[in-house]
């Protein structure tokens, strides 16, 4: 049998940020390695071979990346190599330099990042420090500077993303490693939504760990890397059977880390072309919706001012007077998918950290709506979008109208009447 | 029709919806969530709010193959039926928050975003029927033109009929529900129905409490809430027989939880006979005194022009009142029946409606009087739900503002 990755079901799919479709090589790796037996750590021929595709693999990764081999971490994706970092850093670190309790986050970061941090504070007695940012999400490096100035003997890591999930930022995280260098804090870097959208040079960056995963880059889901220094002080969160230098243990999941390395190397091959065609369709979609919608809001950098300050695919609006679930789902009646680009909790969209942390009002903050592009994007897809969006934005805002009524502010049937008039 | 089916995760939204998919319509479920700190699972009787039960809706959904959605009403939830729940209890009122919950929740503040958004109806799992007719009225210009008549009646099963917490959403929201387990006679029926379908709701317990109250102790949420205020409970000539931690925990009616340290003088029960909020006095006394043959509502919803028209209720008649005027609209007296709880039986009365300034100069001007004509009633607490009924159909709905002791009771208790 062989499979064929289906079209991104129903209509035009704008959230490559949530997920991508899995390329053809992906898939057809993924399935071929399926039909193989052997466990990588076993020792016998079976095992050898599975053995062999994990260190191909790992190979491939690493040389897509400016990283070395043994720096790469396969982990079961973004979430865990993130709890990894934050949590192996901060452990690591204690054992020789107890007093650097400090953990040094972006506003802006991902719940992978930010929750991992928070539980450290409320169960191993480390402190947060939410850095700032600007009003396009980036962060501020004088507070940065000022805070390590302070307090940079009790620091124990630094995690800044390197593109923001929800407006696209792109954060500057070199700046950010030459600054922590000489306080000798290490710097980890969430690049889950930037490998394969802008260039990511682990060696050149200077970072001692970088997360990615397989999922947003036409990779399988619940697959992933921490790239990670060689001789970073890790402590494991996950124990066992002492895979992967001891640092993450469970049996390697062979088809999705080929399928997986297949997916980066694609990604990372052809990244400049993809960008630039993401960077155009990008472009028509942020003006197409300024003409269509002349209030929307675009929150992040101005891409048709600067390109090189966002990710190639994202665009991010606020709608005023508009509730981001309402416009979500009119759209996807008009078989247009998008995101609100927040967290839920249990369904119910929350107003975004990203966007608060960036200035913008709690009400602002509900009228959000993310486009994200990827490599099956075409422009039929912003057309749809752009077809769709006047109705859906003057029906939403009716609504918003509805559910911001006051109580009381709605006539009371009254026996005034009897004709039925509407209330 | 496009037809948004709110989905609770229970058994009886999940059928509700999927007869609204068989009928033909297009059907989107939307799930209300009404808390901000939900419980993760569900437990015991309170089978609404966690997000187990936003989970359950969500598989229904899926099974019915409709798309599924929630929507955070938790703070219209909190402003408007949590809010009038605290302040009618401290105000020594007793609320029903399920009316409130269907008058500025599910068909207010759900069924305006849903019209707006483009639906044409709201479709719920409560135990009622719409049933319409056609009536020819007088047009503009006096020509006779044909209008839909919408009546809200019982339940065919009468242990789950839910018309009484309906009627607060009057005609024209009326217009825009749709109830599909109006016709179904038992609950099992319903559980049969979504047996095979597949919908693994279908064992699922029924809900009965407070859904905001999570732990089902009411006194001790308004406690939380309202703080305590300690006070005297006193008989009806005044003596004070006992301490309490705040009057708004108390009902009329209410017999237990009074720790009274001695028994009346002539050994009989004593029950809550009055709640008053300013002196923060419980007033408590033998249950002839709880009697009650004549009651006012106000807030009143009518959903029955007719029936009003013909009790001389003219259109021109019943304009709005001006501010300060001196006489109220009436309606003359028609028979009906009452009932002032979810479970109650209804009694015989005779009823009519009245606009402008009661007789005590009480403020909101829609108001019912009622006397009965058969039966007393037994407790009535002001801020309970009061529904009139003609045989199955609801007539009208209006708040409980003041019961009256029965003339025979109050002498004989002198």
């Amino acid at each position: 049998m062989t499979a064929t990755p289906a079209e991104p079901s129903h209509g035009a799919y704008l959230d490559h940020a949530a997920t991508t479709p899995m390329s053809p090589a992906a898939l057809e790796a993924f399935v071929a390695e399926l039909t193989q037996t052997g466990n990588p750590s076993s020792l016998h021929a079976a095992g050898r071979a599975a053995r062999r595709v994990v260190e191909e693999s790992r190979e491939a990764v690493a040389a897509a990346l400016g990283a070395r081999p043994s720096e790469v971490i396969f982990t079961a994706g973004g979430t865990e190599s993130d709890n990894l970092a934050i949590k192996g850093l901060f452990w690591g670190r204690r054992t020789t330099e107890p007093h650097r309790r400090r953990i040094l986050v972006s506003a802006v970061e991902h719940h992978a990042v930010l929750d991992p941090a928070f539980w450290m504070a409320e169960h191993t007695g480390a402190e947060i420090v939410l850095l700032p940012v600007d009003d396009a999400g980036r962060l501020d490096l004088d507070a940065l500077r000022a805070e390590l100035a302070a307090k940079g003997d009790e620091v124990a890591l630094i995690s800044v993303m390197w593109a923001n999930n929800e407006v696209g930022t792109i954060q500057p995280v070199q700046e950010v490693v030459q600054i922590a260098r000489p306080y000798g804090i290490p710097v980890h870097s969430d690049a889950v939504q930037a490998v394969g959208q802008v260039p990511v040079d682990f060696a050149a960056s200077g970072l001692d760990a970088l997360t990615l995963t397989g999922h947003k880059l036409g990779g399988p889901m619940g697959v992933g890397a921490l790239v990670a220094k060689r001789g970073l002080p890790l402590t494991p969160v996950l124990h066992g059977g002492g895979q992967e230098r001891g640092v993450r243990s469970g049996t390697l999941d062979t088809p999705a880390i080929r399928a997986f390395a297949v997916a980066v190397t694609e990604a990372v091959a052809g990244r400049a072309e993809r960008a630039e065609h993401l960077a155009s369709l990008r472009d028509d979609l942020v003006r197409g919706v300024r003409a269509a919608v002349p209030d929307a809001v675009l929150r992040g950098p101005d891409p048709l001012a600067d390109p090189s300050l966002r990710l190639p695919g994202n665009a991010h609006f606020t709608f005023p007077g508009s509730e981001g679930d309402s416009l979500l789902y009119l759209l996807d009646s008009a078989g247009v998918q998008t995101s609100t680009g927040s967290a839920c909790q249990a369904g119910v969209p929350q107003p975004s950290h990203v966007l608060l942390a960036m200035g913008v009002s709690e009400e602002d903050a509900r009228g959000a709506l993310r486009f994200s592009l990827g490599a099956t994007s075409t422009p039929d897809d912003v057309a749809r979008l752009l077809d769709a969006l006047p109705q859906v934005v003057a029906r939403a805002q009716a609504a918003g109208l509805a559910s911001s009524a006051r109580p009381g502010a709605s006539p009371r049937t009254r026996p005034t009447a009897t004709t039925g008039r509407p209330a | 029709m496009r037809v948004l089916a709110a989905m609770s995760g229970g058994v009886d939204s999940a059928v509700a919806a999927a007869l609204a998919v068989e009928a033909g319509h297009e059907v989107v479920g939307v799930h209300m969530a009404l808390s901000r700190n939900r419980e993760q699972f569900r437990a015991g009787s309170r089978g609404c709010c966690s997000i187990e039960d936003a989970g359950d809706a969500r598989r229904a959904a899926d099974v019915l193959g409709i798309p599924y959605y929630v929507w955070d009403l938790s703070e219209r939830f909190e402003d408007t039926v949590v809010a009038d729940f605290l302040s009618e209890y401290e105000a020594g009122r007793t609320p029903n928050p399920c009316v409130r919950c269907n008058e500025h929740i599910k068909f207010e503040a759900l069924l305006d975003k849903a019209t707006a958004l483009g639906f044409d109806a709201v479709a719920t799992g409560h135990y009622a029927q719409v049933v319409t007719r056609e009536v020819a009225v007088a047009g503009p210009d006096g020509e006779a033109v044909t209008r839909t008549v919408r009546e809200l009646h019982r339940s065919p099963n009468d242990a789950k009929d839910q018309s009484y917490v309906l009627a607060v959403m009057g005609q024209e929201r009326l217009a825009r529900s749709i109830f599909p387990l109006g016709g179904f006679a038992s609950k099992d029926e319903v559980r049969a129905e979504a047996e095979r379908r597949g919908l693994s709701v279908s064992n699922k317990p029924d809900s009965y409490d407070i859904c905001f109250v999570s732990d089902g102790d009411t006194q001790g949420f308004l406690k939380a809430r309202l703080g305590a205020r300690t006070g005297e409970i006193v008989d009806t000539e005044g003596e004070v027989l006992g301490e309490h931690e705040g009057a708004y925990a108390f009902t009329v009616g209410q017999r237990k939880g009074l720790s009274l340290g001695r028994p009346a003088a002539d050994g009989k029960p004593r029950y809550v006979l009055e709640v008053e909020p300013v002196s923060n006095r419980v007033v408590v006394g033998p249950a002839e005194l709880l009697t009650v043959d004549r009651i006012e509502g106000d807030r009143s919803v009518w959903l029955a022009d007719d029936v009003l028209a013909a009790a001389g209720w003219e259109p021109a008649q019943a304009g709005p009142v001006p501010d300060g005027a001196a006489s109220a609209q009436v309606s003359g007296w028609f028979d009906a029946s009452v009932q002032v709880r979810a479970h109650g039986a209804p009694v015989p009365a005779r009823v009519r409606a009245v606009v402008g300034q009661a007789d005590d100069g009480a403020a909101d001007g829609a108001r019912t009087e009622v006397e009965l004509t058969g039966e007393t009633l037994r407790g009535v607490a002001a801020g309970q739900s009061l529904v009139v009924y003609q045989g199955t159909r609801v007539i009208g709905q209006s708040t409980v503002q003041r019961a009256y002791r029965a003339q025979r009771a109050a002498s004989a208790a002198r």
